[in-house]
C-alpha cells in the first residue's frame, strides 16, 4: 500500500507539497558499485542533533530573529556516539525521543546490527546531521555543504548513504 | 533534503533516501526511495522499538542491493502504534516555529 505523504502534514501545507512540480529534468543515478553485502554505508539526518559537548548547536537564534532563514551548516556524528552525547536543536520537530533515543532520526543502532549480522559490509565512521529547515533556494546546501560532504564520504571511501529526512 | 541526494549521488555515491513525504522525492527523480508511514522526526520508526527500526533499515539496505534503475520506490505497510490524532499532536514543537509566526503576522498585516 502507498504512503500516504501528507498524513502527518498540517493541512494548511498540503496544497503546496502537492502542487510541487517536478524539481529535476532528468533522473540521478550512481550504481552502488559493490555488493551490498560489502558496501560501506553512512548515515544522514536532518533532525538537527549534535554533540552537545563538543560542537555548537543549530543556530536557532538567528532563525528566531529571521524567520526565512535556516542553519545551514552540518555536524560530524561518529558511529560509536552514546545516547547521553546527544543535543538537538530544531524549532519545527518536538525533539523529545531524539532524547529518548535518537535512533528513530539516526539509526546507527540498527545499521550496527545489520553489520555484525553479514547484511552490510562496514557502518562509516562518520555520519552527518543538518537541520532540515532551510531557505527557499538552498544555495549553501547546493554550492557548498553539499559537495562538501560528498567530498567527504569518498575521501572514506564510502559507498552508500542513507538520508533520512526528519 | 532531497538537494542533498541528488548531488550526493551526482559525486557518484549510492543514496536510499528513507522519507515519509515519498510523493515529494518522487518530484526530485532520485534514485532510490523508501517511504514510511510514520510521523515527522521518525523516520526510523518508534524509540527503543528495536525490530521497527531495524525493518526500515534493512529496507533501505534491500532498496541499495537489489534496485537496478533510478526512481526505484518500496513503500512499507508498517503500522504506527499511536492513533493518528495523537500522533499528529505529538510529533509538533511546543511553540509553533518562527516561519509560522511570520505568516500569520503578515496575514495579519494583509487583513488590516
Amino acid at each position: 500500500m502507498a504512503v500516504d505523504s501528507y498524513r502527518y502534514l498540517p493541512r494548511s501545507f498540503r496544497e503546496g507539497y502537492e502542487a510541487l512540480p517536478l524539481q529535476a529534468e532528468t533522473p540521478v543515478w550512481a550504481p552502488l558499485g559493490v555488493p551490498v553485502e560489502q558496501a560501506s554505508i553512512a548515515l544522514m539526518t536532518s533532525a538537527g542533533l549534535f554533540l552537545k559537548d563538543e560542537q555548537p548547536p543549530f543556530d536557532t537564534e538567528r532563525e528566531i530573529a529571521n524567520p526565512l532563514w535556516g542553519d545551514p551548516t552540518y555536524r560530524v556524528i561518529p558511529g560509536d556516539v552514546r545516547q547521553e552525547q546527544i543535543g538537538a536543536a530544531h524549532l519545527h520537530l518536538n525533539t523529545r525521543d531524539f532524547f529518548e533515543d535518537f535512533n528513530v532520526a539516526l539509526a546507527l543502532r540498527a545499521f550496527g546490527e545489520l553489520q555484525t549480522k553479514g547484511r552490510i559490509g562496514q557502518l562509516a565512521d562518520e555520519h552527518y546531521s543538518f537541520m532540515g529547515y532551510q531557505e527557499r533556494t538552498v544555495a549553501e546546501w547546493r554550492e557548498h555543504y553539499g559537495p562538501e560532504v560528498a567530498r567527504r564520504l569518498k575521501d572514506a571511501g564510502v559507498h552508500a548513504l542513507v538520508l533520512a529526512p526528519a | 533534503m532531497p538537494v542533498l541526494a541528488r548531488l550526493i549521488e551526482e559525486a557518484g555515491i549510492a543514496t536510499v533516501i528513507v522519507t515519509m513525504m515519498p510523493d515529494t522525492a518522487e518530484k526530485f527523480r532520485l534514485a532510490r526511495i523508501v517511504g514510511v508511514p510514520f510521523p515527522f522526526g521518525h523516520a526510523f520508526g518508534m524509540p527503543h522499538d528495536r525490530a521497527m527500526q531495524r525493518a526500515v533499515a534493512e529496507a533501505a539496505v534491500r532498496v541499495l542491493g537489489e534496485a537496478t534503475a533510478p526512481e526505484t520506490r518500496v513503500d512499507l505497510d508498517i503500522t504506527w502504534p499511536v492513533d493518528d490524532r495523537t500522533a499528529y499532536r505529538d510529533w509538533q514543537p511546543s511553540e509553533p516555529s518562527p516561519i509560522v509566526g511570520y505568516n500569520l503576522e503578515r496575514g495579519r498585516a494583509g487583513n488590516a
